[in-house]
């Protein structure tokens, strides 16, 4: 049972994973927020606190964020936040401003448009600017990397990626929200598909894509008043590895483990898991950290392999877990988001009904 | 609001151009002296909340992935924030907030900006050449002030020197200026009507850091800690029809939030000292007014008669504030320091003289972002 305090999520709202979205971000979120809103039957000045994740770098304009505020909404002025990060990060700040006590609403966002952007040119400025920038070190390359690791360490096969993939692309078949997805996905016809970053292949790679999302989430005896189903948030825990390759084991991924012996994850079953997979080793790599049973659906939605609208992604991870909670699919679920190349920052959710 | 945060250590880089220290260098050596001050390590620390202005200004994306190694952030939550000028006061608000939650006990803070690696005028254009500059975009409004309020022209050459004289007295400020005079201000080239040169904040580099901690923590570090009393932050859209672009509402009502919870009824008379967020002269009196200090029309007046001079009754910017240094992400959290300086007692030779409760501001945007917090030497303060 909930306690008296604790923070749920009310209402969850996402725009389709588009592949070029020929309007603005703000129009985006606009949508999002006019959702969440509505459906919840509360007005703009019922929400106490708002808060937005984007990456100013996807639009290639500095404080590109600012425009975003046309599209959340803040007049008469609000209390608003905003971090460079995805929104997961954005609901973390967000359910810790809740536990204040003070406040009991709060809107969280995440949105991008990452077709104005060639991602793999434009994201080795993730690097740090003097020793791997430089070298034109692009997210999907340093997957490669450690794809082949994975294999070499005899943890997984090209096979596997494939399975990931196939089974991704049947389930994105089925998400109105997905930008592809595929009911026949077959993993020997992608298996002799050449590769794009060895051994990853082209579909292995998430297809980079525009979009919102948002929740709002409520604290205690306000989140039953506005909703008949809250999920309750049990617990978020976000850690951060090392930036410098040959400093990482990129088989393992302690920042994943460290959270969630802290959020006490195998404490009991998770009928759900949403990971936020950009390359499909990722997925092999994040079930075996967090030790999931084959009882738990991974990413039913299809994940970020079947739509990443980058700086949305990881929020979506936590919107469809809490779907499937809501609706009474599923009890306990994680959501997982992750930020940097090769799984250098992980956040942990946990979620769960009130049964 | 939750439970009580207090700062309990400070870190400052010195903010002249700093081409001998890589990002790196520069966010560690502010961590390490804020550490430093906290008799802490980097084993203390449960989170670190990271905040600059936007990523294009030294072109690393997300620099938090980048820097969380000087930062001994490795295996540990960073957090980074990112409200455009406001930042540095945001990100602080935001670590307070980890802390205040009951979730984490000790948190660092760090926020910096490099302007030598960039170039601050492109980015604050949005990215395009041959824009207007911060100071293009407030020009207009600052004369819309001195309309209004029939401020005379050397309120603005006051404030310049006055926060110049100030630095003087800070180590660590971008801008030593021994001969600054009201007749160097008004000779300085004109910028954007009526601010001249001599009128706005300088390009620095530079990183400044704060630990904040759980009351029942603070005794492990050995200097008087600065309690957070309260915080507040507001934001408006940046334009609209009828926007009040001299005396923004979301500035009114921020400052209206914070000392309502602070329990602040007369702030002139109640804080005493603030660090506000001035990067062009004007903007003290703009900001007296635009924060309930002063009444509409009457900011400049406090200015001309030296009310906020170092010997004041309402000192503002004894540390020289941004009009003396001016590395953007950090500015904002160099303001909430300074009033945790001030109220620890360790302002050096910039200290008012018993200042128990201050206020540091910021704010960003096109005057639309607004991020503040009060300070004070006691946990429950006599406010009478």
């Amino acid at each position: 049972m909930a306690a008296p305090d604790d923070i749920a999520i009310i209402g969850v709202a996402q725009t389709p994973a588009h592949d070029c979205y020929d309007n603005t971000e703000p129009t985006l979120l606009m949508a999002v927020v006019n959702q969440l809103l509505s459906e919840a039957g509360l007005e703009r000045s019922d929400v106490d606190f708002t808060i937005a994740g984007s990456c100013d770098y996807l639009s290639g304009m500095p404080f590109a964020f600012v425009a975003n505020v046309d599209g959340v909404g803040a007049w008469p002025p609000v209390y608003e936040s905003h971090v460079e990060m995805d929104g997961a990060w954005a609901l973390f700040e967000a359910w810790l401003r809740l536990q204040l006590g003070d406040i009991d609403i709060a809107l969280v966002l995440g949105s991008g448009k990452s077709s104005p952007t060639d991602s793999r040119q434009v994201f080795p400025l993730q690097g740090d600017p003097y020793f791997t920038a430089p070298l034109g070190f692009d997210p999907v390359s340093y997957a490669g990397i450690q794809a082949r690791a994975l294999i070499e360490a005899d943890l997984a096969t090209e096979a596997d990626f494939a399975a990931v993939v196939a089974r991704s692309l049947a389930d994105g078949a089925t998400n109105p929200n997905a930008l592809r997805g595929d009911p026949n996905a077959n993993a020997a016809a992608l298996l002799a598909e050449p590769h794009l970053s060895a051994p990853l292949r082209h579909h292995d790679v998430s297809p980079k894509a525009d979009g919102a999302a948002g929740v709002l989430i409520a604290r205690g005896e306000r989140a039953r008043q506005l909703c008949a189903d809250p999920v309750w948030i049990r617990g978020i825990d976000h850690r951060i590895e090392s930036h410098h390759p040959g400093l990482r084991d990129l088989v393992d991924a302690p920042s994943v483990r460290l959270a969630a012996d802290r959020l006490d994850l195998a404490a009991g079953a998770l009928d759900v898991a949403e990971l936020h997979v950009t390359h499909s080793h990722e997925e092999t790599i994040l079930r075996r950290v967090l030790g999931l049973a084959d009882t738990t659906a991974v990413n039913p939605s299809g994940g970020p392999l079947c739509g990443d609208p980058v700086m949305a992604t990881g929020l979506i991870r936590v919107i469809e877990v809490a779907q499937r909670i809501a609706d009474g699919s599923a009890g306990r679920g994680l959501a997982h988001a992750s930020s940097g190349a090769a799984l250098q920052q992980n956040l942990l959710c946990v979620l769960e009904g009130d049964s | 609001m939750g439970r009580p945060c207090a700062v309990v250590g400070i870190g400052q880089t010195d903010y002249r151009k700093r081409l001998d220290v890589s990002l790196d260098g520069l966010v560690r050596i502010a961590a390490l002296d804020a550490l430093a001050d906290a008799e802490l390590t980097f084993a203390d620390i449960d989170a670190v909340v990271i905040g600059k202005a936007p990523d294009a200004l030294e072109g690393v994306i997300m620099p938090e992935l980048s820097l969380c190694d000087a930062l001994g952030a490795v295996g540990k939550p960073i957090h980074r924030v990112h409200t455009a000028g406001s930042v540095g006061a945001s990100t602080a608000i935001s670590a307070a907030v980890l802390v205040e939650s009951g979730r984490y006990d000790t948190v660092l803070t760090v926020t910096y900006e490099k302007q030598s690696e960039g170039n601050a005028t492109w980015a604050l254009s949005g990215g395009k050449s041959g824009g207007q500059g911060a100071g293009g975009t407030f020009a207009p409004w600052i004369r819309e002030y001195i309309r209004r309020s029939e401020a005379p022209d050397h309120i603005g050459w006051m404030v310049a020197v006055k926060d110049r004289q100030n630095a003087l007295r800070n180590p660590h400020a971008h801008l030593h200026i021994d001969d600054i005079s009201i007749e160097k201000v008004r000779e300085s080239p004109m910028l954007w009507d009526p601010l001249h040169f001599l009128e706005s904040c300088p390009s620095s580099d530079g990183a400044a850091a704060m630990v904040l901690t759980s009351a029942d923590r603070v005794s492990l570090s050995p200097h008087p800690p600065a309690w957070v009393l309260g915080h507040a932050k507001r934001t408006e859209f940046s334009s609209f029809p009828g926007r009040d672009t001299v005396r923004p509402q979301a500035g009114v009502e921020c400052a209206e939030a914070l000392y309502r919870e602070v329990g602040i009824t007369d702030p002139r008379r109640q804080i005493d000292c603030a660090e506000l967020y001035v990067p062009f002269s004007w903007y003290e009196p703009m900001w007296l007014e635009g924060h309930l200090i002063a009444d509409v029309g009457e900011g400049w007046k406090m200015t001309d008669e030296g009310a906020t001079a170092l010997d004041g009754d309402f000192p503002v910017n004894c540390s020289g504030g941004v009009l003396s240094s001016n590395p953007i992400g950090a500015s904002g959290m160099i303001r909430c320091l300074e009033a945790a300086n001030q109220v620890r007692g360790t302002a050096g030779d910039y200290q008012v003289d018993g200042a128990r409760l201050a206020l540091g501001h910021a704010y960003g945007g096109a005057a639309q972002y607004y991020a503040m917090w009060i300070v004070s030497a006691d946990l429950e303060p006599d406010l009478g």
